[in-house]
């Protein structure tokens, strides 16, 4: 579904993309592990057109997008849920859902807000309550429910438990799980190795903007020299 | 006596406790890191240390004297150097003018309105810049220098007053594996020769392991752990806060 | 107390008309972070367009309303034809290069309209229905000023319902306040942004074309309205629509009732009333800090190098043929050389705070004013010589300037500059209103210099003495340690305070000077013209020095120079062989915007760079 191909990306003169091949198939979930700076969210914003390509492509569905805006790819089914939240603090949480609002999409799972509402029930609480008066769990839960509103093909998940409590982790397992049953698929990025090992059917490891392992999660877990050398301290 | 000693720093953003209950010292010639996952509050520290942020609570002593609250500017005069995570020099000025601004401000003549800046300092400029291995570049402007050399052109910068204590956040990011070491290493013989206190944050755990005397690790805005490389490495908390270590994964 | 309660609804009509005006503005700012000054010119079309309409169409409400109505929609298909002919091209550029695009279509709206409506004041028809007035107190109220009264509110609300109730409404708060995250769930900026400019427009047609009942319409409203719809703006906060009705009223209530209690110095007030907002309330009354709104509104900047010898040599031919001009120019060529040479220190000034220290000055006139003013009142009043009086100038403007860098404390970009405008309208009204002193719009007549200097060609090399020195200077403490001092501030705030700059108060100093450098300026106009008068201290004065400095290209030292001579060469010809040379000013600066962002200076400097095969890393 979605491909990346020899991907580089700059941040300023920082060379923070070093040549990024992954691909994600259609139902899977797979995680992008690495260590804080290792180039993950770069790599993320890369496909989403929020940071430049250098060099390389991107591939969703047969098209190359690289180089477009990230309105036009957001528009053909790619969905973003940003590491720090980005919730519009002055809108409420039905406002906020309504700016993720698009068509629905045959060979995407369905949204509307009663459905997500009852993937999230925290939120059907406060309908009114402005995003900027909301706990950091709760705006996370409400940054991918608008993005959902959006009937994505593909969601991309930039370290979405970092900073949780452990109980809210737990639940937001749940609910990727439940967005995976429903036949999203998704790419997320991760430290946090116990939860991508709950979520993800399959891992890459980006370490220093490229590379270092790539294979099924429980390649990941069986292969202790490469989590020790890539992930722990 | 330790050159920084850091009491019950707290700090909090909105009702989000950023840093609770922080203390620790750092000692003269030594390399002392700080690391945690994103969001442990290692920059609040920095900026609370340095100034920028004023603190909820707790003290700061640079050698025995408070310095709590004090701003930027006074506590670098009182010989706090600080390189920051995202570079800053003086992008339309030349790598040597950015050192050169420094000197001149250590010895307080940016007030002056005649001389010329091309003639002042130099050569002590040039030789700062020779220890960081940046004078083949010293006339290149810095708004348009790789990454990895701004964040030695700042390394320049911070040594020019001669400081007794080094702030380092993110020394090496953006820098290729090799120029980070190289850098650490740099930065370690330094503090050796100048018995200069150095603490710094660092995600390259490489560079952390082989050149810090002592390690710190905050997690949720609280220390964890506190002791040498080898006592953090085995420690079970710390451990648990850098998941991808064995325990947690497999209790995952 | 009747009389209270009907100066208290006039303040109220005011306030509607302003509002109109000030929301349109906000809107478009808050989305696009553009500072529209076009937008009075738009005000005015707004008028002259309902005048069009309303004496063609028929004399009946029909007629007028449709008149209104139908300016109002006009003026909105303008503005989206601006956003997306001019001004989305130059999103990326520097703040400072979209207020010069602006800037330009000021200027040609306002030949245009001379072009299409003639210079003489227009009448409009009164309101159908509406001419009559009514009983309210005891006082005879008009009845079209109880309809404006209403039409503020109810604005106010529907763009209320527009902004909160509807799905569009909703994208352009969100836009508003994350650009980047609306894009990523599938808002099209570029769409929202041009329909933004419509509805923004939209409002200011509406505010011009409501006034037609009111009063006359001519060629100065637009400048005017736009300067007090800054002022609530700011007021009220940056983008907050609320906040501008809030301040309107302010405003406007303060003006209807400081005519009666303080008549000399209402416009005082009310710029004394921003300056206080300003500095109490750094965001105005209901604003919120924007986040990712830049500090400097200046690009970043490049390496100083020193002179290049093709520059030494056109340097020292410049001075050869300044010191032969007297003997090669006539009588009038050599007052314009004069005029020049006085100019290019004021520019030089303006650009002393703006290129190095990053600060944008849109009241830089008010320091040459206070110095003309300074001169000529140590002249007429005190009868000293005119030496004293040049002396006087820049030590009179540099204290207020010193006084201004102390109030501004640490405010930035946008904000600082609105600061600076209203310190220079507060000046502007003292010299406007205080006639004892000042002779008011009638000026100081009299000031001429002594006769030794009295010949054009002695005034001339006085002229050129005076402001060469202050010129080289200001250009060698731009060299020196405190211009670094003040480049470090601009460049990377946080780390020159690491390094021990007190950046405030590095900033105050280059205020100061630049202000000490302005009113010499001012003083040598002074004794110059023989004469001062209110407009040395207003805005369009402002507009021309910066329009000078960013012609010549702020990161250049020697860009004010270039950017004084081609601005006011330029001018003086286009004076003499058209007499619409704002049209061809503002068409030159906006393909000038358009073609050059850097400045002529800056891009002079990378076409030499490029030749000589040297990396265009440096612009000069």
């Amino acid at each position: 579904m979605l491909r990346l191909e020899a991907v580089h990306a700059y941040y300023g003169r920082a060379h923070i993309l070093a040549g990024i091949d992954l691909a994600v198939e259609r139902g899977e979930a797979v995680v992008l592990l690495g260590r804080n700076g290792a180039g993950k969210t770069t790599t993320l914003k890369a496909a989403m057109g929020l940071v430049p390509v250098a060099t390389g492509r991107v591939v969703f569905l047969g098209a190359d997008i690289a180089g477009r805006a990230a309105h036009e790819i957001a528009r053909i089914g790619i969905g973003y849920v940003p590491e720090d939240r980005r919730i519009f603090a002055g809108l409420t949480v039905m406002e906020n859902l309504a700016v993720g609002r698009q068509p629905p999409r045959r060979d995407a799972p369905t949204w509307t807000v009663e459905r997500l509402f009852g993937l999230f029930p925290n939120l059907a609480a406060m309908r009114d309550r402005p995003g900027g008066r909301m706990s950091g769990g709760e705006q996370q839960m409400l940054s991918i429910a608008r993005t959902l509103m959006g009937n994505p093909r593909l969601v991309l998940l930039d370290e979405p438990v970092e900073g949780l409590a452990p109980a809210i982790v737990e639940e937001m397992a749940r609910t990727v799980l439940a967005l995976k049953r429903e036949g999203l698929t998704v790419l997320l990025s991760e430290q946090n190795l116990a939860f991508a090992r709950l979520v993800a059917d399959r891992a890459y490891v980006i370490e220093k903007g490229q590379l270092r392992f790539s294979g099924t999660m429980a390649a990941l877990m069986a292969d202790a020299a490469a989590r020790t050398r890539y992930l722990s301290i | 006596m330790s050159v920084l000693a850091v009491r019950d720093l707290a700090k909090s953003f909105g009702g989000v406790q950023a840093l609770a209950g922080v203390s620790f010292e750092v000692a003269a010639g030594k390399m002392q890191a700080m690391i945690g996952p994103n969001g442990a509050g290692k920059t609040t520290c920095f900026n609370l240390l340095d100034g920028q942020l004023r603190l909820d609570a707790g003290r700061v002593y640079l050698a025995g004297t408070d310095i709590t609250g004090l701003p930027t500017r006074r506590i670098w005069r009182l010989g706090v150097g600080r390189t920051f995570q995202i570079a800053g020099v003086f992008a339309s000025m030349t790598v040597a003018e950015n050192v050169q601004t420094v000197l001149l401000s250590h010895r307080r003549r940016l007030a002056a309105f005649w001389p010329r800046v091309a003639d002042l300092y130099r050569d002590e400029a040039l030789d700062l810049l020779a220890q960081v291995g940046m004078a083949e570049q010293a006339e290149r402007s810095c708004g348009v220098l790789a990454y990895g050399d701004v964040k030695r052109v700042e390394l320049a910068m911070a040594l020019a007053h001669s400081p007794r204590l080094l702030l380092m956040d993110e020394p090496t990011a953006g820098m290729a594996p090799g120029e980070r070491m190289a850098l650490m290493s740099l930065v370690a013989g330094l503090a050796r020769a100048r018995e200069m206190a150095v603490l710094f944050t660092e995600h390259d755990m490489d560079a952390v392991f082989a050149h810090a005397d002592r390690i710190l690790v905050l997690d949720r805005g609280r220390l964890i752990a506190d002791g040498s490389p080898a006592e953090v490495r085995t420690d079970a908390r710390v451990r648990a806060v850098y998941l991808g270590s064995d325990a947690v994964a497999e209790a995952g | 107390m009747e009389f209270v309660a009907v100066q208290f609804l006039n303040g109220l009509a005011s306030a509607s008309s302003l509002f109109l005006v000030a929301s349109g503005l906000s809107i478009i700012f808050g989305v696009t972070r553009i500072v529209n000054f076009a937008h009075g010119s738009f005000y005015m079309l707004g008028a002259y367009m309902a005048w069009t309409l309303a004496t063609r169409l028929s004399a009946g409400p029909l007629g007028f309303w449709g008149a209104i109505i139908g300016a109002a929609l006009a003026v909105g298909v303008l503005g989206a034809a601006l956003e997306v002919t001019i001004l989305r091209r130059i999103y990326r550029a520097p703040e400072m290069f979209q207020l010069l695009a602006t800037f330009g279509v000021v200027l040609v709206v306002e030949d245009l309209a001379l072009l299409i409506w003639g210079p003489a004041d227009l009448l409009g028809p009164r309101a159908p229905g509406l001419r009559g007035a009514v009983d309210i107190f005891g006082q005879r109220f008009p009845e079209y000023e109880l309809l404006l009264i209403a039409i503020g509110p109810l604005v106010l609300v529907l763009l209320w319902l527009l902004f909160y109730r509807t799905r569009w409404g909703t994208l352009v708060r969100a836009a508003t306040e994350d650009r980047e995250m609306a894009a990523a769930l599938g808002v099209d900026q570029r769409r929202l942004f041009t329909a933004v400019f419509f509805l923004g427009s939209v409002l200011a047609g509406l505010g011009g074309a409501l006034q037609l009942p009111r009063e006359t319409i001519n060629l100065n409203m637009g400048f005017a309205t736009v300067v007090e719809a800054f002022v609530v703006v700011v007021v009220g906060g940056l983008g907050s629509v609320p906040g501008a009705y809030l301040a309107a009223f302010l405003i406007a209530e303060l003006h209807a009732f400081g005519i009666l209690v303080f008549p000399k110095i209402t416009l005082v007030l009310i710029f004394l009333v921003m300056a206080v907002v300003l500095i109490v309330r750094p965001h105005g009354l209901l604003g919120r800090p924007f986040v990712g709104l830049p500090a400097s509104v200046v690009s970043p900047a490049a390496v100083l190098r020193p002179s290049s010898p093709a520059a030494r040599w056109v340097g020292a031919i410049g001075f050869v043929a300044l010191l032969a001009a007297p003997f090669a120019l006539g009588d009038y060529a050599l007052t314009v050389a004069t005029e020049i040479a006085i100019l290019v220190l004021f520019a030089a000034s303006l650009h002393f705070i703006m290129g190095p220290g990053g600060m944008v000055s849109f009241g830089h006139a008010a320091y040459f004013g206070l110095g003309a003013y300074a001169a000529a009142l140590v002249a007429s009043r005190l009868a000293a010589p005119m030496v004293a009086g040049l002396f006087v100038a820049p030590v009179v403007a540099g204290l207020a300037g010193a006084a201004f860098g102390w109030f501004s404390g640490r405010l930035s970009g946008v904000y600082l500059a609105m600061l600076t405008l209203a310190f220079a309208q507060i000046c502007w009204s003292v010299a406007f209103q205080w006639a004892e002193l000042t002779g008011g719009d009638n000026g100081i007549l009299g000031v001429w210099p002594p006769a030794w200097a009295a010949p054009a060609a002695a005034y001339y090399y006085l002229a050129v003495a005076l402001s060469l020195s202050a010129v080289l200077l200001l250009r060698r403490a731009i060299r020196a340690p405190f211009g670094y001092a003040l480049r470090a501030g601009r460049d990377a705030p946080l780390r020159a305070e690491a390094i021990g700059i007190d950046v405030a108060a590095t900033r105050r100093i280059a205020f100061a000077v630049a202000a000490g450098s302005a009113g010499l300026a001012g003083g040598l106009f002074a004794f110059f013209k023989g004469s001062v008068f209110p407009t040395y201290l207003s805005i369009p004065r402002s507009v021309d020095g910066l329009l000078m400095v960013l012609l010549g290209g702020v990161n250049s030292v020697s860009g004010p120079v270039i950017g004084a001579i081609v601005y006011t060469g330029l001018g003086e010809q286009l004076v003499r062989f058209t007499d619409y040379w704002r049209l061809a000013m503002g068409v030159a600066i906006i393909a000038l915007v358009l073609a050059f962002p850097e400045g002529i200076a800056g891009f002079a400097a990378r076409l030499a760079d490029r030749r000589r095969g040297a990396p265009a890393e440096d612009a000069r």
